[in-house]
């Protein structure tokens, strides 16, 4: 039996504990329901006490609510912490996200976890600063203003040999101080870490074999779980009706157990193996209506559903302005349903008990999970205990909270420790898929090159408002998903990149009930659909007025910082000024090369893309993407460029094959092979850029790149060949039925 | 139904309580308690459940454990006593070259795929000290990374490719 250790810990042990490599891999006793151990509650952002603990060995464990996805937050968090308290990053470690050990900083969405948490942690960090300086004061018998700090340890200036440790100043005791916001943080130009290109701190282990992922975890007295519903899911809100289930057909499985809660159904068994075999071989019946679109004329039930629509944006007088424009762009684009489609599917341990339960998960918001697990298994939140596991970088919200509500029930209807793995056609099958997205776009321009309208019409539907257990478990149906940010027309990355007098956008938001599949953000959400439209839209303009694209865009764009990007990224490329598609060559294959711009809510992306066309096979291959971000202050460049290397490499998969397959009911693309992403044979290389700007505030980094590099690779489609791509995926159908047209 | 099953594991004979038909994984995971070899698809399609058997890269989610006895399976765990053990060197390093290259490289990013681009780089390795681009994107097209760092792994096993030949001298 694996001998897993890292068993839960309370907060107690690991503010005693010293360096957490100690406190995780000892192993102690399951903290779960059947523990007699006190509840603690979730730590209070307004304790400095919640946010950073100095150890005796003058080293300090680092609490903070946002999750490590493979983007290395955790290590800018360190940096963070580190900057502020004259730490080196050896004397710092992370607590695991836990509900009841670190507080809650909302969810690991939208690349916000730097830009809106770094600040918070970096104030925590200076208050501890301040905090341990005046107790140094004290016992030095020196002002604070004499005393500096190298490596947590304290000296009088001048006088080194009148120090003292941080962690003889406060040992394993606590601050015991509110959090001011007023204590003095570091002037960015004597930061020594911030802004270094520091090593990772879990790589070592990720590559040894040492790394804990979710997936490794196992608990005392478990059973293995897995849920059984149909291969892929149909129209959301019909959710997965149970006709009959015939129990007899697993009989011959040793130890293997029905569980249904509703029309929640899934199997345990002691072995793994044995769950597995009996999910596959249960027989049931279930009612799946065919209410889903016919694919091809998923479009077409878009335009025509019964939207609501809001205006985005109106300035100026669009009509006149198309009307006299010197040349007008005009063309409608289509992007698919695409999936998260993680490595590894979703799992989860729940432990649930009478009154309390433990869930083990990876999900993206510990904290917020913790409500709908309580609804779930009617218990209330702060009864509910939720534990962050790494599991496969998901981009957005798969069924990591789905796994969770899987073995929660399944572990109360069976009263012992439930462990759920996911199929890979349960991931699939029933993700939140990054929804379609129909855009009209029109936009002038006048002789001389300035962009004089820009008009856009999109059309999306929203996230799904429930899990799927929950809405199998309790019967329950979900709420019309809504408009928000991500889910409406972004203005951000329509109207705020070029200067544009006249411009109208407006939001179709399609009823998500009415016949769709189940929505959720994908990583930048709608931005890489927009920009696929809009920079070709531009690109368009600077065609026919016989100007080379970039020079084109650099007339249209007053923003130092958009200027600033979109040169780092050419200056990469050697980018040589020249209209599109002017020297084209008229062999098999074409070669070209395009330019795009983008963002995701902040921070400012550019690419350019080189790419090939195989004219007889339809086949497009991008040879190399250059991407570059300004994201501000960039904690740690090292990792944003890794950012940088997974947002081309995933654009260009995204721009070229992925595409979510279904019938009227149900989703058919369950596998690598009915749902491809780019490998190695095709994979473009790739040149990331950082913009630093030390001192600017610190922006998102993780998608602000992909709209850019989508809209730069079909602009170098149309370099190459031409032609227009207006839908994605630009597969060789399609690209074969292009070049015809 | 279940049987006493010998198998060899990263050189050591073991004795797993296994049917015959369970595939490997669940056998390296649970039994075995080894976290290099991890689920992915369960189809063989993507790599993550990767071992060699006998040096070879197979998929060990889709072979029955009763397949591999009176084999040799090497786990990403067994990497650097095997790799000591083809190099002739009188101790196992503490990792494989190819895992000091990736770290080198600062290669992942989740890092769950990793297993298998170390067990089957490894073998490339093992077979071609010296592999050109192309051999090495041939070689690793059976192995998906979502997070999408495969110009880093290229990098890397390049890298390793130099750390061993100059291991060698």
């Amino acid at each position: 039996m694996t001998t897993l250790a890292n068993m839960p810990l309370s907060r107690r042990d690991l503010l005693k504990g010293g360096a957490l490599t100690v406190a995780f891999n000892i192993a102690a006793p399951l903290f779960g329901p059947t523990s007699t151990a006190v509840r603690a509650a979730t730590p209070d952002p307004a304790d400095l006490d919640s946010w950073i603990a100095v150890h005796a060995d003058n080293t300090a464990t680092v609490f903070f609510g946002k999750v490590e996805l493979g983007q290395g937050t955790t290590t800018g968090m360190l940096q963070i912490a580190g900057e502020e308290l004259d730490l080196d990053m050896s004397q710092l470690r992370a607590a695991r996200v836990d509900t009841e050990v670190t507080p809650n900083q909302g969810p690991a969405v939208a690349s916000l976890s730097i830009m809106d948490n770094g600040p918070q942690l970096r104030a925590a960090a200076a208050e501890a600063r301040q905090a341990l300086l005046q107790l140094a004061a004290t016992k030095l018998g020196a002002p604070v203003e004499r005393l500096k700090v190298v490596d947590g340890v304290v000296s009088v200036a001048g006088e080194p040999s009148r120090a003292v440790k941080y962690g003889d100043l406060i040992g394993a005791k606590q601050f015991n101080v509110k959090m001011t916001g007023k204590a003095p943080q570091k002037p960015v130009a004597d930061y020594r870490l911030v802004g270094t290109r520091v090593a990772r701190v879990d790589v070592p282990d990720k590559v040894s074999g040492k790394y804990v992922y979710m997936q490794h975890v196992r608990v005392p007295n478990m059973l293995h779980g897995r849920i059984v519903r149909p291969r892929g899911q149909g129209a959301y809100g019909d959710g997965a009706r149970i006709a009959s289930v015939d129990p007899g057909s697993i009989a011959d499985i040793p130890g293997a157990r029905v569980v249904r809660k509703g029309d929640f159904l899934g199997v345990v068994a002691d072995n793994e193996w044995d769950a597995v075999r009996a999910a596959d071989r249960l027989k049931v019946m279930w009612q799946v209506p065919p209410r889903l679109p016919v694919q091809a004329k998923l479009f077409d039930a878009m335009r025509a559903s019964r939207t609501t629509d809001s205006v985005i944006v109106e300035e100026g007088d669009v009509p006149a302005a198309l009307a006299k424009a010197a040349h007008v762009s005009s063309a409608t684009y289509y992007g698919p349903y695409q999936a998260h489609a993680p490595f590894a599917p979703s799992c989860a341990i729940a432990d649930v008990g009478a009154q309390s339960a433990l869930v083990m998960c990876s999900t993206q918001y510990p904290h917020g999970v913790r409500g709908v697990l309580a609804t779930t298994l009617a218990l209330s939140p702060d009864q509910v205990r939720v534990q962050y596991y790494e599991g496969a970088g998901v981009f957005g919200r798969a069924c990591h909270d789905d796994s969770a509500l899987a073995a929660a029930i399944m572990s109360q209807a069976v009263g012992r420790p439930v462990r759920v793995q996911f199929m890979r056609w349960d991931e699939h099958g029933w993700d939140n898929y990054g929804p379609p997205h129909l855009a009209d776009v029109r936009a002038g321009v006048d002789a001389d090159g300035n962009i004089t309208a820009f008009e856009y019409h999109g059309w999306h539907h929203g996230w799904a408002t429930m899990e799927t257990s929950q809405e199998l478990a309790l019967g329950a149906a979900p709420q019309p998903p809504v408009s928000g940010r991500a889910r409406l027309v972004n203005k951000e990355t329509l109207s705020a990149v070029y200067a544009m007098p006249n411009v109208r956008l407006i939001n179709h938001h399609v009823p998500g009930l009415d016949g769709y599949l189940k929505g959720g953000n994908l990583r930048s959400p709608m931005d890489l659909s927009i920009s696929f439209a809009a920079e070709q839209t531009i690109d368009e303009l600077a065609h026919a007025v016989r100007m080379d694209p970039v020079a084109f865009r650099r007339r249209n764009m007053t923003d130092p910082r958009w200027i600033g990007v979109m040169d780092a990224v050419t200056s990469a490329a050697n980018w040589a000024p020249r209209v599109s598609h002017a020297a084209a060559s008229a062999g098999r294959i074409a070669t070209g090369r395009g330019v795009g711009l983008g963002t995701h809510i902040v921070s400012y992306g550019a690419a350019v893309a080189d790419i090939e066309v195989d004219r007889d096979t339809g086949e497009t291959k991008v040879k190399h993407l250059y991407g570059a971000i300004d994201a501000g202050l960039v904690v740690n460049p090292a990792l944003v460029e890794n950012q940088i290397v997974g947002m081309l490499v995933q654009s260009a998969s995204r721009a070229l094959i992925e595409e979510v397959r279904f019938s009227q009911t149900n989703v058919t693309s369950l596998d690598w092979n009915s749902y491809p992403v780019l490998r190695f044979a095709d994979h473009p290389d790739v040149t990331p850029i950082v913009v630093q700007r030390m001192n600017e505030r610190s922006t998102g980094a993780g998608e602000e790149v992909m709209g850019a590099a989508v809209g730069a690779i079909a602009n170098a489609f149309f370099d190459a060949t031409g032609v227009r791509m207006r839908e994605y995926p630009m597969t060789p159908d399609r690209v074969r039925a292009a070049l015809k047209a | 139904m279940a049987e006493e099953l010998k198998i060899r594991v990263n050189d050591r004979p073991v004795a797993v309580a296994a049917s015959r038909d369970t595939p490997l994984l669940y056998v390296l995971a649970n039994e075995l308690g080894l976290q290099g070899p991890r689920f992915g698809c369960g189809l063989a399609q993507c790599g993550s459940c990767s071992v060699l058997l006998d040096g070879v890269e197979i998929r060990s989610c889709s072979t029955p454990v009763g397949a591999v006895e009176g084999k040799a399976v090497t786990t990403l765990e067994g990497l650097p006593a095997l790799y000591a053990a083809q190099r002739g060197l009188a101790q196992p390093p503490a990792l494989h070259p190819l895992q000091r290259a990736l770290i080198d490289e600062q290669a992942p990013q989740c890092g769950y795929c990793y297993n298998g681009m170390i067990v089957k780089g490894s073998e490339l390795l093992a077979r071609n000290a010296q592999p050109s681009e192309a051999e090495i994107r041939q070689a690793m097209n059976g192995h998906l990374c979502r997070c999408g760092s495969y110009p880093r792994i290229m990098a890397a096993i390049r890298l390793a490719s130099r750390i061993m030949a100059e291991e060698r001298t």
